[in-house]
């Protein structure tokens, strides 16, 4: 999967390094600002009230 | 063939561990600062609110939280234990958006100073955790519910721990359902232990003076004996 990616970014081995960041950046972006607080929102460990 | 399948699955169990260590990294560590801006952005706003003779929160403040309904949040609490510059923001409602930018005001329970239980909740962990040191407060601490018109000192008495369904505890008169109220209590509840969600840490005070704006003044009422524990630190 990963090594598919690799040969999938275009340009030289150092240039797929930079593109190979930036794409991890986007997901931690996503992950972090959507996914993550829509998930949290299910789980019961965050409650702090009675009733 | 098995081979690549085998690799495969490496590879998405790897990034499954990865994916899971990021969602910790986020609820524990991004939550917080994320909550804390927000939460001090909102004192501001209601500070600057209350010393101009208020007129709401400014169109940018309110614009950028669209969970926070108009006047939703209408107070500010602070807890000299907590720390001499601890202050969040108290709003109308207990629902999860509320919690994550400040502390929740039960639906129904007494107004800040009214006679009956002023109940609130707040993060004991994540999410800024505004109630992060909450069993820190003895008995005599103050909790101060700040409004627009008026200042409300209330003096800690007793805490308690209870299972999550055991409303009993916000009712007005704390711990006996029906009874008919004769003074303004307060109440605050958080999780516990915590990072769990198994019982609810309750802590309980009385009101001792109501200081109307124009002669409030923080210092006076700021001091506490022995050392502050920031919920922050």
């Amino acid at each position: 999967m990963y090594a598919a990616l690799w040969r999938a970014l275009p340009g030289p081995a150092w240039f797929k390094a930079i593109e190979a960041l930036v794409l991890l950046a986007a997901v931690v972006v996503v992950l972090f600002q959507w996914v993550f607080p829509a998930v949290a929102d299910s789980l019961p460990f965050n409650d702090n009230t009675v009733g | 063939m098995i081979r690549r399948l085998v690799g495969g699955l490496g590879e998405l169990l790897i990034t499954a561990g990865a994916l899971v260590l990021l969602f910790v990294a986020w609820q524990l560590w991004w939550t917080d600062v994320v909550a804390e801006r927000d939460q001090e952005r909102i004192v501001q706003a209601l500070a600057d609110d209350f010393a101009s003779g208020g007129t709401g929160l400014p169109p940018e403040v309110a614009d950028a939280y669209p969970d926070l309904d108009e006047d939703a949040a209408f107070a500010i609490v602070r807890v000299p234990r907590f720390g001499e510059d601890y202050a969040r923001p108290v709003i109308e409602g207990t629902g999860r958006p509320v919690l994550e930018l400040g502390v929740g005001h039960y639906d129904g329970s007494a107004d800040p100073g009214e006679v009956g239980n002023f109940a609130i909740a707040g993060h004991r962990t994540t999410y800024g955790r505004p109630f992060h040191t909450i069993d820190a407060l003895r008995e005599g601490d103050r909790v101060i519910i700040e409004t627009r018109p008026e200042v409300f000192v209330y003096e800690i008495e007793s805490s308690e721990i209870v299972r999550p369904w055991e409303t009993q505890v916000i009712q007005p008169v704390p711990d006996d359902p029906g009874a008919a109220p004769e003074e303004a209590l307060i109440t605050m509840t958080s999780c516990h232990p915590k990072y769990s969600a198994t019982h609810r840490y309750v802590t309980h005070g009385r009101l001792v003076e109501t200081v109307p704006r124009e002669q409030w003044r923080l210092e006076d009422w700021n001091d506490v004996t022995g050392p502050r524990v920031s919920p922050e630190a």
